[in-house]
């Protein structure tokens, strides 16, 4: 009796580990993050790009603006990728861009800017990475559409055409 | 007069090395604890990834703002969501990852209990 239940058991234990497992290699294991959140906007304080003077993040955030904040650097390879199309989002005058100079040193970043053109309304320089952190982000390019005083959307990597016209399309 | 100055100096130094020893050990504790999202299996204390070397010094600011090792983590989690946990939570989704073992701990016991008892 005891031998007729042994192959069935092991067979079933292959099979339930064979299931988790096939399931399991489906699943990402990269960190994908959500995309749709509707989360408040950080406070922080940082030093402004130009010159030292501190800026508070309620400061820049207060109107009933969209505000489209893309962290960035010099350094970055894909930040150049999706320059032109911060330049095309800059034309629009309902949204203000705020850039987040992610450790990054002056002299670099501002020839970048001079080369590539400067899309940003404001620059801060986010010299340790710490304020990035307080938004949830974790790499450059990132970059988050606010609107009253609310993440609605976050773009992981470098923007590209498709998400110029969605972002066109949410702020019309 | 010399020595004594020297003497000083080195003794306030080794102070704070005592002050600072006590923070230090629950950053790496926080930071070992946490998964380094840009390269996958490594934990943030182990990565020098940019992210990580930013999330250590947020650890650490938070450490100094007197924040508790639960409230960083419940703070990284809102931020990041419970991926960033090595720990993970016990919840609907991982109850069964947890339970798992206690079962399988419970049916040996009983197979050996049934094999060494009953025999008798």
């Amino acid at each position: 009796m005891k031998s007729r239940y042994i192959p069935s058991i092991l067979i079933l234990i292959f099979l339930i580990t064979f299931v988790i497992f096939f399931k399991g290699l489906k699943n990402s294991n990269i960190y994908t993050p959500d995309t749709n959140l509707k989360k408040e906007v950080p406070s922080f304080e940082l030093k402004s790009f130009e010159n030292d003077s501190i800026v508070i993040s309620e400061k820049i955030f207060q109107d009933n603006d969209y505000y489209f904040m893309n962290i960035w650097a010099s350094w970055c390879i894909p930040c150049k990728e999706e320059h032109e199309f911060l330049m095309e989002l800059k034309k629009n005058d309902k949204i203000q861009l705020v850039g987040f100079n992610y450790k990054d040193n002056f002299t670099n970043a501002s020839s970048f800017l001079k080369d590539l053109g400067n899309p940003y309304d404001i620059i801060l320089s986010d010299k340790d990475g710490t304020a990035s952190i307080e938004w949830g982000a974790y790499g450059v390019p990132e970059s988050f559409l606010v609107y009253q005083n609310k993440i609605i959307k976050r773009f992981i990597g470098p923007i590209n055409n498709d998400d110029l016209l969605e972002i066109q399309k949410i702020i019309r | 007069m010399k020595f004594i100055n020297i003497f000083l100096i080195v003794a306030i130094i080794l102070n704070f090395n005592f002050l600072k020893a006590d923070e230090i050990k629950t950053e790496n504790k926080i930071a070992k604890n946490l998964r380094c999202l840009i390269c996958q299996g490594q934990s943030v204390h182990d990565s020098d990834s940019e992210f990580a070397i930013s999330l250590k010094i947020v650890i650490k600011n938070k450490i100094q703002e007197g924040l508790s090792e639960e409230q960083i983590y419940n703070f990284l989690k809102m931020k990041y969501g419970e991926w960033i946990l090595y720990d993970p939570v016990f919840n609907r989704n991982t109850y069964f990852l947890w339970l798992l073992p206690i079962l399988i701990f419970l049916a040996g016991g009983a197979i050996i209990i049934k094999r060494f008892y009953y025999k008798k």
